[in-house]
């Protein structure tokens, strides 16, 4: 039986008023799930700390850990354009970009440059 | 205004001299416990910790206290602090591969998840730190991105070092584009190819 790849998406109002510690859990909640998580936004790098000793903790048989990577836009050189992103980044804070985080025995590698995200799978 | 001075002086000739707590940071297999080799042995004749190619060498915290680092006329006491490589995940199969047993394999990586969250929880213990890459790998992961990121965070001085510059396949320069806001300083630990260099930027940033 084929098995396909499930991406579950989390739209930033479904975790941004949560705290750190509960926004992990549901995040690792899903991926132990054997789901992609697609997070609408970026965790603090607190968050993503925490998240890594978290996910440590949890290691077992079964869960061999995450990939990770977050994506927000190349680094822009032209003065207008710095002023574009560094606006939109204080207007919407941590909403801004895009994280995507995988069961590592789902996710082998995710491979990023500023603009694009290459995700490998081991299936 | 001189009485400043005066009392400076005074603690310099008699007070107690600060001890820098000196992190290695970076992720698995980037050098970090070859380059705190490399210091501690420039300037105490010993070593600090075993290298292995098998990934998570390092599982505890190692420390080298009091290591007298000196450039020129400077000089400074430093605590080197090296830490376990910082992973997302750890697959005991992997050190299979790498010729151990099921049973140690097993108990690597049961040490390396702990090892991980050590790491991690030292970030509040330590002066600056050097976050060590591997120059010859993709600079431009989250794990590194994670590591500065929190070091940032907690206004912690830093200093990447792009190590193993010795190899054909390093790329300096992606390092240098991936942190533009920080110093870069290509060394090789194995080889000590740029370390007078190296010790430069160091005082540069603990200065």
């Amino acid at each position: 039986m084929k098995k396909g790849l499930t991406l579950q998406f989390v739209p930033y109002n479904e975790i941004g008023k949560l705290d750190s510690n509960s926004k992990i859990k549901k995040i690792l909640k899903v991926v132990k799930d054997n789901k992609i998580v697609l997070l609408e936004g970026k965790l603090k790098s607190e968050e993503e700390a925490m998240l890594i000793q978290r996910t440590m903790e949890q290691i077992d048989r079964n869960f061999k850990g995450i990939e990770i990577a977050t994506i927000e836009g190349k680094d822009e050189k032209d003065f207008i354009a710095v002023l574009k992103k560094n606006l939109a980044r204080a207007l919407l804070g941590d909403k801004f970009g895009l994280t995507i985080i995988g069961p590592a025995s789902i996710v082998k590698e995710i491979k990023k440059d500023p603009n694009k995200i290459e995700l490998f799978t081991n299936k | 205004m001189a009485l400043k001075g005066f009392f400076n002086l005074l603690l310099s000739l008699f007070g107690k001299r600060k001890t820098i707590k000196l992190g290695f940071y970076g992720p698995v297999n980037a050098g970090k416990t070859s380059l705190a080799n490399r210091i501690s042995k420039d300037f105490t004749g010993e070593e600090l910790g075993v290298v292995s190619k098998i990934p998570h060498e390092t599982r505890e915290i190692q420390i080298k206290e009091k290591v007298k680092i000196k450039k020129g006329n400077k000089q400074m006491d430093f605590n080197l602090i090296d830490t376990p490589g910082i992973a997302t995940k750890i697959d005991y199969t992997d050190f299979i591969r790498h010729g151990l047993s099921q049973k140690e394999s097993k108990e690597r990586a049961k040490e390396a998840t702990q090892g991980v969250i050590e790491a991690i929880k030292w970030l509040e213990n330590v002066d600056c730190v050097l976050v060590v890459l591997d120059a010859a790998e993709n600079p431009y992961n989250q794990v590194n991105i994670t590591i500065i990121g929190n070091l940032a965070a907690r206004k912690i001085p830093v200093l990447i070092v792009a190590n193993k510059m010795d190899l054909k396949k390093s790329k300096i320069r992606s390092i240098e584009s991936t942190f533009p806001q920080y110093n870069v300083v290509p060394v090789s630990a194995l080889t000590g190819k740029n370390m007078e260099l190296f010790y430069d930027e160091l005082f540069r940033l603990v200065k």
